[in-house]
C-alpha cells in the first residue's frame, strides 16, 4: 500500500467516526496525470454520458442481495416454524446447526450490562467476528440486517417523494452515531440494562419475524416514517451503533469496493445511491489520490454502486486475492 | 461539501441571493438542531424502557433457571433460543410494555405452564448468556429461600436412573390464591375438561404418552373430589391435599404447597375454576 493509500486508510476511519472527508493534499503523480488526461478529453466524457443515457440500469448486485437478505432472515423463520433447526434464534444470537453466533454489538451490551462473561457467549462473538471480518464488516448491515431492507424500500419512497418536491432531505451531523454508540455502551454500564437492544430496530424486526409481530414495531414504523419524510436513511446513517461496530471489523476486512480512476467519469451516480457517500469522496473530480482506491471501512458493500457505475470503475475486490489470480 | 451536495435542494433557498456565508451557518445551525432532534429521540426512546420498571407493573414468571430480574434483564440477549426448544411452547417474549424486558422470555403459566415435558430443562441448554443457568456464578448471591431443598425429581422420570431435573432454584411459589372458590376446599369434585374446550394448552400426561404432550382439552376428567392441582403437579412431593370435614359433614381438602414446589405452574394452568383457585407468585422464595 502507498503512503498516499496508507493516510487515507486512516482518513476513512476517521470519516466513518464522523469526520466529513477532505481534498487530499497530496496526488501520486500516477492519479495526477490521469486526472490531467481527462481534463482534456471532453469528447470522450460526452461520448460516454451518451452511452450511458441508452442503458438500462443493472440491479446484479442489488438482486443478489436481497436474495440473501431475505434467505437468512427466512433461515431463521424457517428453522422455528418449520422446525428444520439450522439457524435457531434470532439477529441478536444465534445457533447455525448447532455453532453458537452471536451479534457483536448485542454482545457487548450484555457484556457491559450484566459484567460477566460465560463461555459460549465468548464463543458465539469471536465466530461472528471473524465471520464478518472475512466478509467485510458492515456486509452485515447491507446483506443481513432486516431493517437496512426495510429501509430501503422507504428510500425509494422517500425519493419519489423528494422528486416531486413534497419532501426533502435533511442531513444530521455524522458524528452523532459515534456519540450514541459511546452513550448506549455507557448506558449498559451505568444502567445495567441493555438500553440500546430494546430499541434496536435490527433485534426488534428479527424477532418480529421469527415469533410474531408486537407493539415494539411501533418503534420501527416510527424511524421508517422519520425516514420517509424527514431525512433520508437517518438510522442506518447518523444513529445506529451496530453499524459503527461491524465497521470497526470491516477496518480489517478483505472485502471492499475498489474504485479506477481511468475509467471513472465523475457524473455522481455511484454517490447519489449511496449509504454512506463519504466513502466515496474519492471518485469526486480531482480527488483521487491513486489511479485505484479501496473504499473506506463504513461502507455496507451493498454494491448499488457497482451497480450504478456506467463505466464498470466500480467493483468487488477481495484485497490480495485480485494479485494472486 | 459531501452530504449536502446530493440532496434534492430543500426548497431552493434563493442561491446567490443571500451570502453563502449566511446560508451555510443558517443550514449548519438547522443542521445541529436536527442533530438535537434525533439525538433526544433516540434516546428518549430508550430511556423510556426504564418506564415500566418504575412503575413495576407487571413481575414476570422467568423461565426455569433463570438470574434475579435485575441480572436476567442485564444478561438476557433476547434472541428467543428457550422459546424455541420449549416442547409445550410455553415460553413468550415479552413486549415493549415491559421496557428494557422486550424481547425478553417469560411464561404465562395459565395459558400454558411449564410442564417440563424436556424431561432436562431444555431452555437452559439453549440459553447463549447463561441468563438461564444451571449455575449460578459465584458473586452472585441467592436469595433466601429461593435455593430448593433438593434437586426436584420429576415424577414423570421416577423409573428412569436419573429421575431428577437440574435446577437448583425455584421460579416461585404456588400459592392458594383464592380457597374461597377451591373446588376441593368447598368438597366438590370435578367432571369435564380441565379448562373448557377451547383451551389450547398442553401438558404430558405420562400414561398418554411418554414423550408428547397432548392438548389438556383432549384429556378429561371425572374426579369425585377435585384433586388436579396435585394429580397433575410434575414435581414430586410439591403439594399435597389436606382431607378435613366441613360443617356440613362433607368430605373436603385442602392442597397444600410444599418447600419442593419449583414454581412451573402447572396447578395454575390446570385450576378448573375461573380464575384459577390457586397461582404461581413469581420470583417468591419459600417462607416455612
Amino acid at each position: 500500500m502507498s503512503k498516499l493509500l496508507t493516510r487515507r486508510y486512516f482518513d476513512q476511519i476517521k470519516a466513518m467516526l464522523g469526520k466529513e472527508p477532505e481534498k487530499p493534499r497530496e496526488i501520486s503523480p500516477a492519479a495526477q496525470k490521469i486526472h490531467f488526461y481527462k481534463k482534456n478529453n471532453r469528447d470522450e466524457i460526452a461520448e460516454l454520458k451518451h452511452r450511458r443515457a441508452h442503458e438500462k440500469p443493472s440491479h446484479t448486485w442489488r438482486n443478489r442481495r436481497w436474495a440473501t437478505l431475505i434467505f437468512a432472515n427466512l433461515l431463521f423463520v424457517f428453522s422455528y416454524w418449520l422446525d428444520i433447526q439450522v439457524l435457531e434464534g434470532a439477529l441478536t444470537a444465534s445457533r447455525f446447526v448447532g455453532f453458537h453466533m452471536a451479534d457483536l454489538n448485542s454482545a457487548l451490551q450484555v457484556m457491559l450490562a450484566h459484567k460477566h462473561i460465560i463461555t459460549n457467549l465468548l464463543i458465539g462473538t469471536a465466530t461472528v467476528l471473524l465471520l464478518w471480518a472475512l466478509l467485510g464488516g458492515r456486509t452485515f448491515c447491507s446483506w443481513v440486517c432486516p431493517y437496512h431492507l426495510v429501509a430501503e424500500w422507504a428510500e425509494k419512497i422517500h425519493l419519489y417523494l423528494a422528486k416531486k418536491k413534497l419532501v426533502s432531505d435533511q442531513p444530521i451531523d455524522r458524528r452523532l452515531r459515534t456519540v450514541f454508540w459511546i452513550v448506549f455502551a455507557a448506558l449498559a454500564v451505568v444502567t445495567g440494562y441493555t438500553v440500546f437492544e430494546a430499541i434496536s430496530p435490527t433485534g426488534i424486526l428479527s424477532r418480529a419475524l421469527i415469533y410474531g409481530a408486537g407493539l415494539s414495531l411501533l418503534w420501527v414504523l416510527a424511524l421508517l416514517v422519520f425516514e420517509v419524510f424527514f431525512s433520508r436513511r437517518a438510522w442506518c446513517r447518523y444513529a445506529c451503533p451496530i453499524g459503527l461496530t461491524y465497521g470497526v471489523v470491516g477496518i480489517i476486512s478483505p472485502v471492499r469496493i475498489k474504485y479506477r480512476l481511468e475509467g471513472c467519469f465523475h457524473e455522481g451516480d455511484c454517490r447519489k445511491v449511496c449509504l454512506v457517500p463519504h466513502v466515496l469522496d474519492t471518485v469526486i473530480k480531482g480527488r483521487a489520490v491513486e489511479p485505484e482506491v479501496p473504499l473506506g471501512p463504513d461502507c455496507t458493500r451493498c454494491g448499488l454502486c457497482v451497480d450504478a457505475c456506467p463505466t464498470g470503475s466500480l467493483s468487488f475486490d477481495i484485497k490480495g486475492l485480485s494479485r494472486l489470480l | 461539501m459531501s452530504d449536502k451536495e446530493n440532496a434534492p435542494a430543500p426548497a431552493a433557498p434563493a442561491k446567490g441571493k443571500a451570502p453563502v456565508s449566511r446560508e451555510r451557518a443558517r443550514q449548519g445551525r438547522r443542521k445541529a438542531l436536527r442533530t438535537i432532534l434525533l439525538t433526544g429521540g433516540v434516546l428518549g426512546a430508550g430511556l423510556s424502557g426504564y418506564l415500566p420498571l418504575v412503575y413495576a407493573r407487571t413481575s414476570r414468571l422467568r423461565p426455569p433457571g433463570a438470574l434475579d430480574e435485575k441480572e436476567f434483564l442485564q444478561s438476557c440477549i433476547k434472541c428467543g433460543q428457550c422459546v424455541q426448544v420449549c416442547p409445550v411452547n410455553a415460553i413468550r417474549l415479552a413486549d415493549l410494555t415491559d421496557g428494557f424486558g422486550v424481547g425478553t422470555p417469560y411464561i404465562d403459566a395459565r395459558e400454558q405452564a411449564c410442564d417440563f415435558s424436556c424431561d432436562a430443562v431444555q431452555c437452559i441448554l439453549a440459553c447463549p448468556t447463561g441468563s438461564l443457568t444451571y449455575d449460578k456464578p459465584d458473586f452472585l448471591p441467592v436469595r433466601a429461600g429461593a435455593a430448593l431443598p433438593q434437586k426436584p425429581t420429576l415424577i414423570a422420570k421416577m423409573n428412569d436412573p436419573e429421575p431428577t431435573l437440574n435446577m437448583t432454584e425455584r421460579m416461585g411459589v404456588a400459592r392458594l390464591t383464592r380457597p374461597e372458590s377451591c373446588l376441593a376446599m368447598k368438597g366438590e369434585g370435578f367432571k369435564g375438561q380441565a379448562r373448557g374446550p377451547g383451551f389450547k394448552g398442553r401438558m404430558r400426561y405420562v400414561k398418554v404418552d411418554r414423550w408428547k404432550p397432548i392438548q389438556v382439552a383432549d384429556h378429561p376428567y371425572d374426579v369425585p373430589l377435585c384433586d388436579l392441582c396435585m394429580r397433575e403437579c410434575p414435581i414430586a412431593g410439591a403439594i399435597s391435599l389436606e382431607k378435613f370435614t366441613g360443617p356440613d359433614g362433607s368430605t373436603r381438602a385442602r392442597p397444600i404447597v410444599h418447600e419442593n414446589c419449583v414454581g412451573c405452574g402447572v396447578c395454575e394452568m390446570i385450576c378448573p375454576t375461573e380464575p384459577a383457585s390457586i397461582a404461581i407468585v413469581p420470583r417468591e422464595v419459600w417462607k416455612s
